[in-house]
């Protein structure tokens, strides 16, 4: 646990003497939802009804640039090496990294609900836990396996493209399942669907945070 | 398999005695990356608190050899023992490679107590050793340091980790007269044995008790550290480049 909690402060203190990518980021995640916005146009119902969508695509989008850039940042100067040679576990290392991850991707959810809310004219005032939580747990569903994955391409070349091309595939069931839960919260759940889907969400992040603790070290590694 | 070298004296003297406490000890090692073999047959003993050269031409695996002695690399062939085959020697290894393994954004004082948090060291030694290494007055991000500068660094996390074995791939390169000093005596003040992988023969030697030298991955001369100079223009008569 200290471990997790030492890697998590470190990678706090490196985003916060960087902010100036933090605040890039979320200009990215604000971009990509006007651009959803604009190419709807200005049909309301249509925007209303795939809020949920363009939220969780925002965020996808996001992710990839966020995993590729907090990962890449271990392995510039060979930083992973010098964590491996201290008396640190590769599950530790993972969760630290992870949990950083996981919480930079909760903040870009946040900030894009607000635009999500105005500009597609969403409701969820009377769900505002439901969504938190669809948030948190779809986020922690894209941070678990794009942590694996962004460690493994990490020394290649063409990994900004290499990643959402891996990364998607592994992600669609959390973003159908997310997206599903989100447009439940925002457009009503007249057959009470959003406890199954949140279950769904977190099956799949009980096997995504699992098993990518126990391949993170094997990746790493090689 | 390379002959030894003839044109100098292999010395009887390796500077290891069985009854000393191995911190390296490897038979037949070897790495290959696809057909070839970076390192073949290396048979190498380290003695506790020895410090040891490695010299050789460029791609003679220097490099590739203290990668596998930090447990980083995996060799292909093969016995390798380090620190009394301890079940989890990496804690007490120390590697200062080519890449300085800091972080860009962080100052050198946030550096070190990142490692310091991570590794178990005392965070109160810091402001000491950055003078050591002659940082103490930087407080901006690493981005903004020179090459050099940067490897002062890495010297600085190794001194406080303060490993049993430290490996230091061209800890001269990159550095001003300085640097140099600097970094020999920080290379002294460290506790364990070390092993140095250096070009810079006049400045490495004079830290060190014995030599090898290794071509095309393989160990050719085992001497004391003062005539590894002679050793390695003996190699490039044999090779032509002198």
């Amino acid at each position: 646990m200290k471990t997790v909690l030492d890697v998590l402060w470190k990678d706090a203190l490196i985003e916060w003497r960087a902010r100036a990518r933090t605040v890039a980021l979320l200009s990215f995640a604000y971009t990509v939802l006007l651009l959803f916005a604009f190419a709807i146009g200005p049909d309301a119902a249509a925007l209303r009804q795939h809020a949920g969508a363009y939220l969780w695509l925002g965020m996808l989008l996001c992710s990839t640039l966020l995993l590729d850039r907090t990962m890449r940042i271990e392995f510039e100067a060979d930083a992973i090496q010098r964590l491996l040679l201290t008396p640190v576990s590769a599950p530790g290392l993972f969760f630290g990294k992870a949990l950083s991850n996981t919480l930079q991707l909760w903040l870009v959810g946040l900030f894009s609900v607000p635009l999500v809310i105005v500009v597609c004219d969403a409701s969820l005032v009377e769900h505002v836990g439901t969504l938190l939580l669809t948030i948190a747990l779809g986020g922690a569903g894209l941070a678990a396996p794009g942590t694996l994955y962004s460690a493994m391409l990490a020394r290649l070349s063409g990994r900004q493209l290499l990643l959402p091309l891996m990364l998607f595939p592994l992600v669609v069931p959390v973003i159908v399942a997310a997206v599903k839960t989100t447009s439940l919260v925002m457009l009503g759940d007249p057959m009470e669907q959003t406890d199954s889907w949140m279950l769904l969400l977190l099956c799949f992040n009980l096997v995504y945070w699992s098993l990518c603790g126990v391949l993170f070290g094997r990746v790493v590694e090689a | 398999m390379r002959p030894p070298l003839t044109a100098i004296q292999q010395s009887t003297e390796t500077g290891y005695e069985p009854t000393m406490e191995c911190v390296v000890k490897t038979e037949n090692l070897g790495r290959r990356f696809g057909r070839r073999w970076a390192v073949a047959r290396v048979d190498l003993s380290v003695a506790a608190g020895e410090r040891l050269l490695v010299i050789g031409p460029n791609g003679c695996g220097k490099t590739t050899l203290l990668r596998i002695l930090a447990t980083v690399l995996p060799p292909s062939q093969g016995r390798l023992e380090l620190l009394g085959d301890a079940p989890s020697p990496r804690g007490r290894i120390g590697l200062m490679g080519h890449e300085t393994g800091v972080y860009e954004d962080l100052s050198a004082a946030e550096n070190l107590s990142v490692f310091a948090r991570l590794g178990g060291a005392d965070p109160a030694n810091i402001p000491t050793l950055l003078a050591t290494v002659g940082l103490d007055t930087r407080t901006d991000a690493v981005s903004s340091f020179s090459a050099g500068m940067r490897r002062r660094l890495a010297l600085a996390h190794l001194l406080q980790a303060q490993p049993d074995l430290a490996l230091l791939d061209e800890p001269f390169a990159q550095m001003d007269p300085g640097g140099i000093a600097q970094v020999s005596r920080s290379i002294q003040a460290l506790p364990g044995a070390v092993i140095i992988a250096s070009h810079q023969v006049h400045h490495a030697a004079p830290l060190c008790t014995r030599a090898v030298l290794m071509d095309e991955g393989q160990i050719r001369w085992t001497g004391p550290a003062n005539q590894a100079e002679a050793a390695w223009r003996a190699l490039h008569k044999e090779r032509g480049d002198l």
